[in-house]
């Protein structure tokens, strides 16, 4: 199996998309993109009946307002998304009458949205609980599951690898999100982190595809005695790796069918699944099994260095 | 063999049937929807405020001045006081909930969240939400207290409008009002509110009727005086009565808000969202177009790729889709765009194990097993890569349920689900159908139709 053989080349691959994910992480300022949904704020969006006014015009009126710094964004042919601080019943009223040139230009409002910073900061909080929950659950789920599989590699180093990969999986898509967010000004919100941790979910059960048909065939080779496991490794990927990509597959076309026809609020969302299953299959050929290799020949080096100091 | 084709021509009648319960009762799909039985009538989709649009409130309860151990009876209480003003717009099927605080949430407020489908005017639906009725009952000022008069340009004097100098407040509130009700004069037809005090309000009232006697006693609402009756005699039986210029509406709301009573705990608003019900309409339709082209592609890929099988399996997901509705409708489940996406991506995983199962006897088929011995094979092998892939998405989807917020357990709820239907509509449909085609022999039309992928 050429994976297996050249294991170093693809784990360096992945190495390196993983830097760039990081890397535009920090370019890009992931950290600065945080909806309202985490800051707290307002997304007020109306459609306007008629020619909606100038965006200048607007701007100079909305900032007598005394709203702090509003931000007025073309969309569509008529309407307008404004962004601002969190509003109250009557300051909501004010700018809503501000838009419509104080009734001038009729206008219906298609989406209002105030959430106050407690809330953003609770989401904050509860998002950070989730991922280290699930990720916690998939550790423990995998050491269960390979409990008994323990030679010759342990099965907390199976863990270990599928969080690695897991990771890997993550980081990307992630990465990518970045770099959109940049370029078509996509927020994180709720469902970035739901995707994120879907992910995990998802990608895991790819890895563990591939590793369920490693432990069946160290299973059977059990009576021969001595094992070879870079050969075994690559003749389970050679087993499953059509399964493993057609069961992606199924569910990245639905993905993909979810980015062109669903709903404006779930696109972007279904892309970063896409990218997500996309790079958790290719993990779980490219870089799990390879790593799984990689950890037995050094624990076998390590273990003729010891047997040779002896 | 017959016992288990008869099993397989039930599975496809429960399909069947699950098909026609869920087109009979859904609106838009029943022509004749209007007079159709309760039962279809009463479970259509439910969707989610970002759907049908509406609006989505979230309020802080000040639970400070309760103490430790009666938080949740308050919080309770208040529940029942907002959801009694909530009916009162007559919304259908408002959502009012209370959100406990701890660790777990992430804050220690203890909150409430109303939602309102088709409610828009987020300003009128908080204001009433918020507002409690203040009744007062006044008495005449004493001789001599100046009264407030303004003369406008014509020289015209005009008392000052809401009579304030010339009323004094009692101790007599809404506070000790037990209940209101809606009552009509028997003559004039005019629709009046009666009110009946508790034991303090009866006598707080007989005090003051007997004080007053010949005298005006207003009776005040939000501030305003609503009705400026004059006393006639002392009323001991606690009963009083509001006959203002109310229309039969007001009158009704009237009384609903006063008999909603005050609320028990303070509430601030804490975050507002309105969807507009065409953004709501237009998501519901992308959401069903993804799906199905999702379905289609996923029906072709399986029908190209593995044949025979393939279509078996598009079968069974077509049940599983059918199953999965009619218990969106049943338990039921609120839709929302994350509901939906969950679903879409759960008809992608739930071929999942058809592809394993599938991948699994082709691989035993070549090691030169009859077709039968392969699907039985292939079945029993192929059982613990399903368990064990499926069972970290569950996982994913219980934690994601237990400690989301209501957008996140939309989504976490319908993906959940359909991991673990699919689970059992993959495996066992799948197999029932696969055993009952046995009579497709061992030639080679057989085996092609068997196999997959791009192999002869």
């Amino acid at each position: 199996m050429f994976v297996i053989k050249n294991k170093k080349i693809f784990i360096s691959i992945s190495v390196a998309l993983v830097i760039l994910a990081i890397i535009s992480m920090f370019i890009f300022k992931i950290n600065k993109r945080l909806g309202i949904d985490f800051t707290g704020g307002a997304l007020t969006e109306v459609a306007y009946k008629d020619a909606r006014p100038a965006q200048a015009d607007l701007n100079a009126s909305l900032q007598t307002l005394g709203l702090g710094s509003i931000l007025l964004q073309p969309a569509g042919d008529n309407d307008y998304i404004v962004k601002s601080r969190d509003l109250s019943e009557t300051e909501h009223a004010q700018l809503l009458k501000t838009l419509s040139l104080e009734g001038k230009n009729a206008l219906t409002e298609t989406n209002f949205n105030s959430i106050g910073p407690s809330i953003g900061q609770e989401l904050k909080f509860k998002a950070l609980l989730l991922i280290i929950l699930i990720s916690l659950g998939i550790i423990l789920f995998i050491a269960f599951a390979f409990r008994k599989v323990s030679k010759p590699i342990s099965s907390w180093k199976y863990g270990i690898i599928v969080v690695l990969t897991l990771l890997h999986d993550v980081a990307i898509p992630v990465g990518i999100f970045t770099i959109l967010s940049h370029f078509y000004g996509v927020e994180v919100d709720a469902l970035f982190v739901v995707a994120v941790l879907t992910i995990l979910g998802l990608s895991v059960s790819d890895t563990i595809v591939i590793f369920d048909r490693i432990r069946e065939n160290l299973k059977n080779q059990a009576h021969v005695g001595k094992i070879n496991f870079p050969e075994t490794v690559g003749k389970s990927l050679e087993q499953s790796y059509v399964r493993s990509i057609c069961t992606s597959l199924t569910v990245i076309l639905v993905l993909l069918s979810l980015f062109f026809f669903g709903p404006v609020s779930t696109k972007y969302f279904a892309l970063m699944l896409t990218a997500g299953m996309f790079f958790g299959t290719y993990s779980s050929i490219f870089l799990a099994s390879p790593l799984l290799v990689w950890v037995e020949e050094i624990q076998a080096k390590n273990k003729e260095n010891k047997k040779s100091k002896k | 063999m017959w016992k288990k084709r008869v099993l397989a021509l039930i599975i496809l009648l429960i399909g069947a049937g699950l098909v026609f319960f869920v087109f009979k009762s859904e609106p838009k799909l029943n022509k004749n929807f209007a007079t159709a039985s309760s039962f279809f009538k009463n479970h259509p989709f439910r969707l989610g405020l970002d759907l049908s649009g509406g609006s989505h409130l979230i309020y802080k309860a000040d639970i400070s001045q309760v103490p430790a151990g009666q938080v949740s009876d308050s919080m309770n209480a208040l529940r029942d006081v907002i959801e009694r003003r909530v009916n009162l717009f007559g919304v259908s099927e408002p959502v009012v909930q209370v959100q406990n605080g701890g660790f777990i949430s992430g804050s220690t407020d203890e909150k409430l969240i109303v939602d309102l489908p088709g409610v828009t005017d987020v300003e009128k639906a908080t204001e009433m939400i918020g507002q409690t009725p203040l009744l007062e009952f006044k008495t005449e000022a004493p001789a001599g207290t100046p009264q407030q008069a303004t003369v406008d340009k014509n020289g015209k004097i005009t008392l000052n409008a809401n009579l304030g100098p010339q009323f004094v407040s009692t101790e007599l509130t809404g506070r000790y009002l037990k209940k209101a009700t809606l009552e009509f004069d028997q003559n004039t037809r005019e629709p009046k509110v009666g009110l009946q005090f508790d034991a303090t309000g009866t006598k707080l009232f007989d005090q003051i009727t007997k004080d007053n006697v010949g005298k005006i006693v207003a009776i005040y609402l939000d501030g305003a005086p609503i009705s400026t009756p004059v006393v006639r005699e002392e009323i001991t039986g606690g009963t009083a009565e509001i006959s203002g210029s109310f229309t039969p509406t007001e009158a009704k709301q009237l009384v609903g808000r006063l008999n909603s009573g005050a609320l028990p705990v303070p509430i601030t608003l804490l975050s507002r969202q309105t969807i507009g019900a065409i953004l709501g309409s237009n998501a519901v339709h992308a959401g069903v177009k993804a799906s199905i082209i999702g379905f289609l592609i996923i029906a072709l890929f399986l029908i190209l790729w593995y044949r025979l099988p393939g279509l078996i399996a598009v079968l069974a997901l077509s049940i599983y889709v059918s199953i999965i509705l009619a218990l969106f409708k049943l338990i039921p489940v609120t839709l929302s765009a994350a509901g939906m996406a969950g679903f879409i991506i759960s008809i992608g995983i739930a071929v999942d194990a058809n592809v394993l199962i599938f991948e699994r006897v082709k691989e035993e088929l070549r090691s030169g097993r009859t077709i039968s011995d392969a699907v039985a094979a292939g079945f029993s092998r192929a059982w613990f890569s399903i368990r064990d892939s499926n069972i970290s998405s569950i996982i994913t989807a219980i934690i994601l349920f237990s400690f989301g917020t209501s957008l996140i357990k939309g989504f976490a709820l319908t993906l959940g689900m359909g991991v673990l239907v699919s689970m059992l509509s993959a495996i066992t449909i799948t197999r029932i159908f696969l055993y009952t085609i046995e009579f497709v022999g061992e030639g080679k039309v057989a085996r092609f139709l068997f196999s997959s992928g791009l192999s002869k």
